[in-house]
């Protein structure tokens, strides 16, 4: 017989959570040596296409060479040692963007041993909403890595293009756009992860 | 090449979590999805998360009675919070941080959003704090009890008071943020944002007075544990 103790229920983490998350600098992280550096911005938006001012914005994703920064991952691909893998970042109240500034994952594998597209998972959360909701994010110039990506190919067709983020500009670092849409027309693709 | 350890965790229970829309909480009704969350084979990506690396570079910092630095206290009921990180077998979750935060105990945060509520700041109080669970999953945060405040959402309507807490926990599904509140409020049963959380299981935010606790002539004291999802092998082997 089941012993199971009752997880706790969550609750929104409210207009006031940057006292404590994401006060200054954790959402830019270092850079690795010859890593590419990439720089992802966007805007969260409600159902009415309002931007949310008040959302945190969590990203965890692997360093270049494909590796978490975690007990788990025991691969014998590098690591770096001041590289978290961990950002956070909230929308600015006035303008709605979230800014985090790191650099290009490496290619992680499935459970099939295949190399995943480079993708970043994303935790938004905001006042008005009370669990988490689990999206990913993956990069427009990697159309070929994106076609053979496991969970990609999970994801109905036509809300594929909710994972992807743009390539707006540069080089040095490349920066991408990646909105995120809570509810209606374009609703970005959140995992029950 | 060695390969890497993907654990499988139990599913995020949400029966008994809120509902993402809760027209009674006005401010979910425009951001809730209308898709269904859509289901994914977990892997490295999700079974690892920042957890581990979040302790490793956050220092504890878990009195908020004196961490404004002024040198003088806060003003407020001095409360000892305490208790542990379980996963739902039981075990505690060790090495992982719990940051909190709160208003102060006129009710007020130290936040510039909070221009509309006129219940005084309190100099040497922030309201933020820190601290890192031992091996067995303990934890102990000294502060004073928030007061309630005023909110929008319903004529009248006021927050109990209530100490918000996050959890990063080992993976990226086991991400929590929640709220504590305290047994005997009479706010709770007014509340829409406690009130979200399902009947059977809104009780596990409400912390219990524990006279153990207490210590004389300083603090009251208060005991709440989490409970974060656990791996599902862990289960199967117990049942």
């Amino acid at each position: 017989m089941s012993t199971k103790l009752g997880q706790t229920p969550s609750q929104t983490l409210g207009p006031f959570f940057a006292m404590r998350i994401a006060t200054g600098g954790e959402n830019i992280l270092p850079v690795p040596d010859g890593a590419e550096r990439v720089v992802i911005s966007g805007r969260i938006f409600d159902g009415d296409g309002i931007h949310v001012e008040d959302a945190l914005v969590e990203t965890w994703q692997a360093n270049p060479a494909g590796r978490y920064r975690h007990p788990d991952d025991i691969s014998d691909r590098s690591l770096d040692e001041d590289f978290t893998g961990f950002a956070r970042a909230k929308t600015e109240f006035e303008t709605g963007v979230y800014r985090v500034e790191t650099v290009k994952p490496g290619r992680v594998p499935d459970p099939e041993g295949e190399p995943q597209s480079p993708h970043i998972s994303m935790i938004i959360q905001a006042r008005g909403m009370l669990n988490p909701l689990f999206t990913r994010l993956y990069f427009s110039d990697e159309p070929d890595a994106n076609d053979h990506d496991m969970v990609l190919a999970s994801v109905p067709a036509e809300r594929r293009s909710t994972l992807i983020a743009q390539l707006v500009s540069g080089s040095d670092p490349k920066e991408y756009r990646f909105d995120v849409r809570l509810q209606g027309d374009g609703e970005t693709v959140f995992f029950d992860v | 090449m060695t390969e890497p350890i993907v654990r499988h965790y139990g599913p995020r229970a949400y029966p008994d979590h809120p509902p993402f829309r809760y027209p009674e909480y006005k401010s979910t009704i425009k951001r809730s999805p209308d898709h269904d969350l859509l289901s994914i084979i977990a892997t490295l990506s999700e079974t690892t998360g920042p957890g581990p690396v979040w302790a490793e570079i956050t220092e504890e910092d878990a009195d908020l009675t004196t961490n404004a630095g002024t040198g003088s206290p806060a003003i407020g009921e001095r409360i000892i919070v305490t208790g542990h990180v379980l996963d739902e077998h039981g075990n505690g979750v060790p090495d992982t941080i719990l940051e909190i935060w709160q208003s102060n105990s006129a009710g007020r945060y130290a936040h510039w959003r909070e221009s509309n509520n006129n219940a005084p700041l309190d100099p040497n109080f922030i309201g933020v704090g820190q601290c890192r669970t031992d091996a067995e999953g303990g934890y102990k945060f000294t502060s004073i009890r928030p007061g309630p405040y005023p909110w929008g959402n319903n004529p009248n309507a006021w927050r109990p008071s209530h100490i918000h807490f996050s959890v990063l926990g080992p993976a990226l599904g086991t991400r929590l943020v929640t709220q504590m509140y305290f047994e005997g409020d009479p706010l709770l049963r007014l509340d829409s944002i406690y009130n979200s959380a399902p009947e059977h299981s809104r009780e596990r935010m409400v912390a219990d007075y524990d006279h153990d606790v207490t210590v004389e002539g300083w603090a009251t004291g208060w005991r709440w544990n989490i409970v974060i999802r656990g791996e599902e092998s862990m289960l199967e082997e117990a049942e």
